[in-house]
């Protein structure tokens, strides 16, 4: 929205132009296949046919020029790390994170010399989806809430 | 047209004559060329989690390779050594996340040969049972990323959906889909409920069908074939000196398998073919895959038509504060992906003082750089599919 965003008062203008920017935002959120580990794998299940990521307008791709969302499914290492931000990094604005698992919430259970405990202390993350690793259920739930977040989102209002 | 010489190279070119295949250390020679240094991954799509390779190319084809890995070291081994004995099971199963009851398997047929634990005949049947499941659902997932990554959709959605059965039972028996911990040391979890025979059953009279759809997508597909066929080939002698094993050995032609060759559980009382073909290229270790699955639904049957008939317990009495002996054992099964070992080393105490997990991905890694040694850039996507890593399992 460049040099207008978030600068506009409350009226109804602005709030039915939000709601059309927000509806569209929420509705083709295309996540980077960023599968790290066995979490990746239930996202796999989630894109195929019987969870069907599709319906909800969730479209996996693989460059993050393309995305708008990254699910990071799996153990983030030290090693890991940066190429994580850097990625992140590469994805236009506006841009959100699902993090997916115990591993990348907390750490999980690998609370080792090598593993970043959190992906929370690289990248900023606006969903976590408990699980070790969670089902496809969980990370459709995890998508739906991202969304409810995003349409209280304020494109213009102040 | 073969060239020779760097003279007579010169002496085409500036004919203008069409040269055909050119000889490369010719072509090097005469222009020069230096190695072009490609990275690749480790966020790609194609590399089955997070590998990366460095490619040093000449044009297009690849002449050197290296392969990069620790993005997904977790620690496993080091982490075992502050676990007791049965805490460390559940780790195991997310070394490979694919098939996490093969990956139990070995690690409790290596406590029980160290602590010498008899274990119920019915508990094996399950155990074996379960492992085969696992086998055929790792096959599936294999499958499904290897034909998306050489461009068949179709095929992922296919197997996605005969997997999702498979996981359905796991769920049924464990409680889990994926992580299911559910071998314990002298036995199972718990017995298998009610109704698992019967959908189990149901699974094994639908699955050899749904193999020939799969076949019908890819087995005279000509994409297939041509991206397939003489691509990545290796030859028994070298992959045996690389450590190649399971699957990917087997498609050189190597009839080895640990189930056959090296009896645990109940596998010698089993009536099984090992598959072998002797291609040595991507499309016949596809092949040892394929047929590895229906040989698998064949296990599956023969264990479920036993356990029908064979109530009894299903875990020895394993004390809950569990110190097995001093001493070192080696114990390896055949994994999905290969032989899978556990070195376990036992100072007598609750803790194990080292456990070494002799990966069957790590070992079939290191033979990728021979495989795709003059082939194309495209071909090393193929040549990854083939030998079927799995991150987890390689970095540990």
């Amino acid at each position: 929205m460049g040099v207008i965003e978030r600068k506009l008062p409350d009226n109804k203008l602005t709030e039915a132009i939000d709601l059309v920017v927000n509806w569209a935002r929420a509705s083709s959120l295309w996540p980077m296949t960023f599968g790290l580990a066995c979490c990746a794998i239930e996202m796999m299940a989630a894109g195929a046919a019987r969870f069907d990521f599709d319906r909800f307008g969730v479209i996996f791709r693989a460059t993050p020029r393309q995305s708008d969302v990254m699910i990071v499914a799996g153990t983030v290492t030290l090693k890991m790390a940066p190429v994580l931000r850097k990625v992140y990094d590469q994805m236009p604005e506006p841009r959100w994170v699902i993090s997916m698992g115990s591993c990348a919430n907390t750490g999980g259970v690998y609370n080792t010399y090598h593993v970043v405990q959190g992906v929370d202390k690289i990248v900023p993350v606006d969903v976590y989806v408990p699980g070790c690793p969670p089902r496809p259920e969980g990370l459709m739930y995890g998508v739906i809430r991202l969304q409810e977040k995003i349409f209280k989102m304020k494109v213009l209002r102040r | 047209m073969a060239v020779k010489d760097e003279k007579q190279f010169k002496e085409l070119f500036a004919k203008g004559t069409s040269l055909g295949k050119v000889e490369e250390d010719v072509m090097r020679e005469a222009f020069k060329t230096q190695d072009l240094w490609v990275n690749m991954g480790p966020q790609h799509p194609s590399t089955h989690g997070v590998l990366r390779l460095i490619l040093a190319l000449q044009g297009e084809r690849i002449v050197d390779m290296e392969v990069v890995i620790g993005y997904l070291h977790r620690g496993t081994e080091k982490l075992g050594e502050f676990k007791t004995y049965h805490q460390f099971i559940p780790l195991t199963d997310r070394l490979d996340y694919i098939a996490a009851n093969a990956m139990n398997h070995g690690y409790v047929v290596a406590v029980e040969k160290l602590a010498e634990i008899e274990v119920p005949e019915r508990a094996e049947y399950i155990r074996v049972l379960m492992a085969e499941l696992s086998r055929i659902s790792s096959h599936l997932l294999w499958l499904a990323t290897h034909a998306l990554d050489i461009g068949a959709m179709t095929v992922f959605l296919y197997c996605f959906r005969e997997r999702e059965m498979i996981l359905d039972l796991f769920e049924m028996a464990t409680g889990g889909r994926l992580t299911t911990t559910y071998f314990r040391i002298g036995g199972v979890a718990d017995d298998l409920p009610e109704g698992f025979i019967d959908k189990c059953k149901e699974f094994c009279e639908i699955f050899p069908e749904r193999v020939k759809d799969y076949d019908d997508l890819l087995y005279k597909n000509r994409i297939w074939l041509s991206r397939t066929v003489n691509i990545a080939k290796i030859s028994a002698e070298k992959g045996l000196s690389l450590g190649l094993s399971g699957p990917s050995i087997r498609g050189s032609g190597v009839n080895w398998d640990l189930r056959r060759s090296n009896p645990y559980s109940v596998y010698d009382k089993l009536d099984f073919e090992v598959a072998v073909f002797d291609g040595c290229d991507v499309y016949a270790r596809y092949l040892v895959r394929r047929k590895e699955m229906l040989e698998s639904c064949k296990i599956v049957k023969q264990c479920l038509e036993w356990l029908e008939k064979n109530p009894g317990p299903v875990r020895a009495k394993v004390p809950k504060v569990f110190k097995p002996p001093v001493g070192e054992v080696y114990a390896a099964v055949e994994a999905p992906k290969g032989e899978l070992g556990y070195y376990i080393v036992s100072d007598g105490s609750t803790r194990p003082y080292r456990i070494k997990i002799r990966a069957p991905s790590f070992a079939n890694l290191m033979s990728l750089p021979e495989m795709c040694k003059g082939h194309l850039v495209a071909d090393v996507i193929a040549a990854i599919g083939s030998i079927d890593i799995v991150l987890g399992e390689v970095d540990r």
